[in-house]
């Protein structure tokens, strides 16, 4: 039954799920892009790709749990190469992982009007519960950048429309 | 309580993730007093292990990367180096015509700039001129030039020389160019003196295009490689302008009494291209003229002691003092070469010893310095050594 455009009952959604070498291989090519190509292509630096990721695979799997994990996974990995102590970004796309499935099975997210909305939403909290962690449990002094913050996030909104519409391609009907 | 952990299994789930996430965050915090940075707490394992699982495949993927980037670069994407390396080909083609241009206007204005000083040195009034064509044939030595009666004033028999010598003389006069008879010419002559012996003689062309002098006694002793300069008898050469050298002696093949001498030519009469027409023979450049031909000490001798004979040839060589007196060669010039003076019909006169006189005109276009008190000669052709060599008259040795 549904509600509205963007609400649809549990036994409308579609879970989806992905073999193991795009579950791993995606997350991968997301932090290498993210760590390592940035180096020479510094656009990159202004998208999070390891967090759409999360989102992505969060969403089209619509279970708190692989979601969560997902997030963990990628984050911790991520911080493995990019922060100074493991955790702030596992902590972050962990909360953003399970929010993001939890959302998935309330709404539609397959239109890409929604996608950079959630997206958009999403960037922002990330950004605001890594600050929250950095400030509160490592007592980080990052400044916070409110105008760079919200331009990172419609571009990763974008960036999320067609990133989504390629790995679409990517999902196994469950 | 089954049912509780099932009802809030989700929530649980992200609690105890995070819960696992802070502990771990925790310990890697800075205490105050543990001294310990960020970072080296008990997660350095899952560092260790995490970039030791994941840098294979980073360092994987980074090759590849580079073996695409530097196929691309090295293989594919050459199409702009072929053609960036054909631009640098044809950039380097025009330099080197550039270049060339530019060593054949610095050769330009090195002949023209010594042509110049050969000017002011020798002639009084000169006109340059560019070669512009020559006979074409074997057969005829000449070459047109571009200034004529119009735009030169040229007129027939003027002299053409080059810095390295004489060329020859205008033939024929045409409003905006001219043809000069090159002295190899078989109907070219010039009146000429052989450096060193001081032997005269006539310069003659041949149908073969080289020099000859064949009006010289054969038991006269002429050296190979001895220079010849213009006498200026002829009236159309400037007295002491570099002619040749002589590079073969040989007795006449006709069996006369005279010597054939072959000559090659001081100027480069195969590779011309800027020449002097002179148009005027200049005072001090005649003055230099006869002061070139040195005069004899032995004639000034003679001249003022009437009572000294000449001496003879025979002692030229050990006394350093020379003799003259030869019969004239019984040969007229050739027919259209101009008609040489006097003095410089073919007449075997010994005018000087050799080395006794400084050279005054040499090959190499030294310019003969003109004497400010001309030495009074009795001819021509017979003139007083330079001052150096003069011995005042009762202090000359006497002859032998």
């Amino acid at each position: 039954m549904s509600y509205a455009i963007s609400l649809t009952s549990r036994e409308e959604i579609e879970v989806h799920r992905f073999s193991w070498p795009v579950s791993i291989g995606i997350p991968l090519l997301a932090i290498f892009l993210q760590v390592f190509v940035s180096k020479w292509l510094t656009f990159i630096k202004n998208f999070d790709l390891p967090l759409l990721v999360t989102i992505f695979f969060a969403v089209a799997r619509r279970r708190p749990i692989p979601g969560l994990i997902t997030g963990a996974l990628i984050g911790t990995v991520q911080d493995v190469f990019a922060s100074p102590v493991i955790g702030l970004n596992g902590m972050a796309k962990t909360m953003i992982g399970y929010a993001a499935s939890s959302l998935g099975v309330r709404i539609d997210v397959e239109n890409p009007g929604s996608r950079f909305l959630m997206t958009f939403v999403f960037c922002l909290l990330h950004r605001i519960l890594y600050m929250f962690i950095d400030l509160g449990l490592v007592g980080g002094s990052e400044p916070w950048l409110w105008g760079h913050t919200v331009l990172s996030a419609v571009a990763n909104g974008l960036l999320a429309v067609a990133l989504f519409a390629g790995l679409d391609r990517f999902k196994l009907r469950s | 309580m089954e049912n509780f952990f099932s009802r809030y299994k989700n929530p649980l789930v992200l609690v105890v993730v995070l819960f696992l996430q802070v502990i771990a965050l925790a310990t890697q915090v800075k205490r105050p007093e543990s001294g310990k940075a960020p970072g080296t707490g008990g997660t350095r394992l899952i560092r260790v292990w995490t970039a030791t699982a994941i840098t294979p495949f980073e360092r994987a993927l980074v090759s590849t990367g580079h073996f695409f980037r530097n196929t691309w670069h090295d293989y594919i994407d050459l199409h702009d180096v072929r053609k960036q390396n054909q631009e640098l080909q044809e950039e380097l083609a025009r330099m080197k015509m550039e270049q060339v241009r530019l060593q054949d206007d610095a050769d330009q204005v090195r002949r023209l700039r010594a042509l110049l000083d050969f000017k002011e040195r020798y002639v009084g009034q000169t006109v340059a001129a560019q070669v512009i064509g020559t006979s074409g044939n074997d057969l005829t030595r000449t070459v047109q030039i571009d200034k004529g009666s119009r735009n030169a004033h040229l007129k027939p028999d003027m002299a053409v020389i080059t810095p390295d010598g004489i060329v020859g003389k205008v033939k024929e006069v045409y409003p905006f160019s001219s043809q000069v008879l090159l002295i190899n010419d078989r109907e070219s002559g010039a009146g000429v003196i052989l450096q060193s012996s001081r032997l005269h003689g006539i310069l003659r062309g041949s149908s073969q295009g080289f020099l000859q002098v064949n009006d010289v006694m054969s038991d006269e002793k002429v050296d190979v490689g001895e220079q010849v300069i213009t006498s200026g008898g002829d009236k159309v050469y400037p007295k002491g302008l570099p002619v040749g050298t002589v590079t073969h002696v040989a007795p006449d093949s006709e069996g006369g009494p005279f010597l054939a001498l072959r000559i090659k030519p001081a100027a480069h009469l195969d590779r011309l291209e800027e020449v002097l027409v002179v148009t005027e023979i200049s005072e001090e450049s005649s003055a230099a003229g006869d002061d070139a031909t040195p005069h004899r000490a032995a004639d000034i001798l003679s001249q003022r002691l009437p009572s000294v004979q000449k001496p003879a040839d025979a002692n030229a060589n050990a006394t350093g003092a020379a003799t003259s007196v030869v019969p004239s060669a019984n040969r007229s010039a050739p027919s259209a070469s101009p008609s040489p003076s006097p003095s410089a019909t073919p007449v075997k006169k010994k005018v000087a010893p050799e080395g006794s006189v400084p050279n005054p005109a040499p090959a190499n276009a030294t310019p003969p310095k003109p004497k400010a008190k001309p030495t009074p000669s009795p001819s021509r052709d017979e003139t007083t050594p330079p001052k150096a060599d003069e011995r005042p008259p009762g202090t000359e040795k006497p002859p032998r």
